[in-house]
């Protein structure tokens, strides 16, 4: 068990801790964006998914690669 | 009692990760003296390596204790030296040596190896076993279920198809279909392609509805893992790039190669990461696919092998709780994945056919100060 515990993970686990702030971001600006403008959140929710997803690619580059 | 069960916990996912992540076919030493719940962790583990892996079976379960296994074998195509063809049956799942042709063939984790008569598998220095492989064209597990789909879409959509030359409202299975198919293309292909879309929503149609059904597939306990296969979402991947390439127009080269309205030292620097650009695009979509359904299959499987690993009255009805609760979860990913692989593909052809009316100020002319 001890050699498990290298830094690989942890590195992997701070990116994850990145990723997860930044979806967390993402979701808060377009939660204020349709706030502010309704009439733009079908515009607005497609833009965050594409931001999501680029953002989870990397989180899962991250965690493929340990 | 609380902390030992919180360590257990974080012990047997540690467990399932370093498990997972480990290469699936490296030689496992046999454990002396371990005791009765490393061994029920070690046998999840290799469960959910075998869940993930293709396989020359369709295995539905195995009975532990007889070891009998209740599914059907599938055809083996080997070109080695000729086409051999026969069924996988022969190997018995691992435990015989099927010969053909005077020559020795062995299963060994899931992957055929020649062997003398006597089946004996050499290693190299790596670890990994160094004897020859025949070139397997096999009929394995992902392919069998990749043609079930493709011959289920063939079916359901060439009749869908048929339907729209008598009546103009679909009946059936026509009336889900069709607000998926106009989503597809109002809503992805025509806002992201532009005005050329008809020539490419064929290709984002065919490609949602592939890895839609084939996703929602693997949330049935049929054992099947087909977009949580590297190799699948790379040739799904390379279509896109392929498409992508040869659809690119004069702007999206010069776009690549060198950049309009930039001082020229930079198109120099440009130049590359732009190339590279090309690449990583598809690559992105290919990691994005299988680590998102590779993830949700082993986030599942582990959590129903941790009832197993606490085997008591609390853990039992709550990791069942989590199990459905990322089932549903996994229902909207299988969704999301599908759309997200389509919409990114559209984003990727329109920015190579997009026709850049717009006037780049070109190299000589002075660049008007607002």
């Amino acid at each position: 068990m001890e050699e498990a515990l290298n830094l690989d993970m942890i590195g992997a686990g701070l990116i994850i801790i990145g990723a997860g702030f930044g979806l967390g971001k993402i979701g808060s600006a377009a939660m204020e964006g349709i706030a502010r403008q309704p009439e733009a959140a079908g515009k607005i929710q497609t833009a965050m998914i594409i931001i999501a997803a680029l953002l989870e690619g990397v989180a899962f580059a991250a965690l493929f690669a340990v | 009692m609380q902390k030992k069960n919180v360590a257990k916990f974080l012990l047997a996912c540690l467990l399932m990760f370093v498990s997972f992540n480990s290469q699936a076919f490296s030689v496992k030493e046999p454990q002396e003296g371990g005791d009765a719940k490393v061994n029920t962790e070690e046998e999840i583990s290799e469960y959910i390596d075998h869940h993930l892996a293709d396989s020359h079976y369709v295995n539905f379960f195995s009975d532990g204790e007889t070891g009998a296994h209740y599914g059907f074998s599938l055809p083996v195509i080997l070109w080695d030296n000729g086409l051999k063809v026969f069924s996988s049956g022969k190997f018995h799942h691992g435990e015989d040596l099927a010969v053909i042709d005077g020559q020795h063939y062995r299963l060994y984790h899931s992957k055929i190896y020649k062997t003398d008569a006597e089946g004996t598998i050499t290693y190299g220095e790596d670890g990994f076993p160094a004897n020859e492989r025949p070139l397997d064209f096999s009929i394995t597990k992902n392919v069998l279920y990749m043609l079930v789909v493709s011959l289920l879409m063939l079916l359901v959509f060439g009749g869908l198809a048929k339907q729209y030359k008598n009546r103009s409202v679909p009946k059936g299975s026509g009336r889900v279909l069709e607000p998926l198919v106009l989503y597809v293309r109002d809503e992805i292909a025509k806002p992201n392609i532009g005005k050329n879309y008809r020539k490419y929503t064929g290709f984002l149609l065919t490609v949602f509805f592939f890895i839609w059904i084939l996703n929602l597939l693997g949330m049935t306990p049929l054992g099947v893992n087909v977009t949580g296969n590297i190799a699948v979402t790379m040739a799904l991947a390379l279509i896109t790039f392929f498409i992508v390439q040869f659809s690119g127009n004069k702007d999206y080269w010069k776009h690549i190669f060198w950049m309009p309205g930039v001082p020229w030292p930079m198109k120099i620097v440009l130049a590359p990461i732009e190339v590279l650009g090309m690449f990583t695009k598809p690559f992105a979509l290919m990691i994005r696919l299988f680590a998102n359904m590779t993830a949700g299959h082993v986030i599942i499987m582990t959590l129903l092998g941790l009832i197993v690993v606490f085997q008591n009255w609390i853990a039992g009805p709550a990791f069942f709780g989590f199990t459905i609760f990322i089932s549903i979860i996994e229902l909207l990913v299988a969704f999301l994945q599908a759309y997200i692989f389509t919409l990114l593909s559209a984003l990727y052809i329109g920015m190579a056919v997009e026709e850049h009316d717009h006037h780049h100020p070109a190299d000589n002319e002075d660049i008007p100060v607002l």
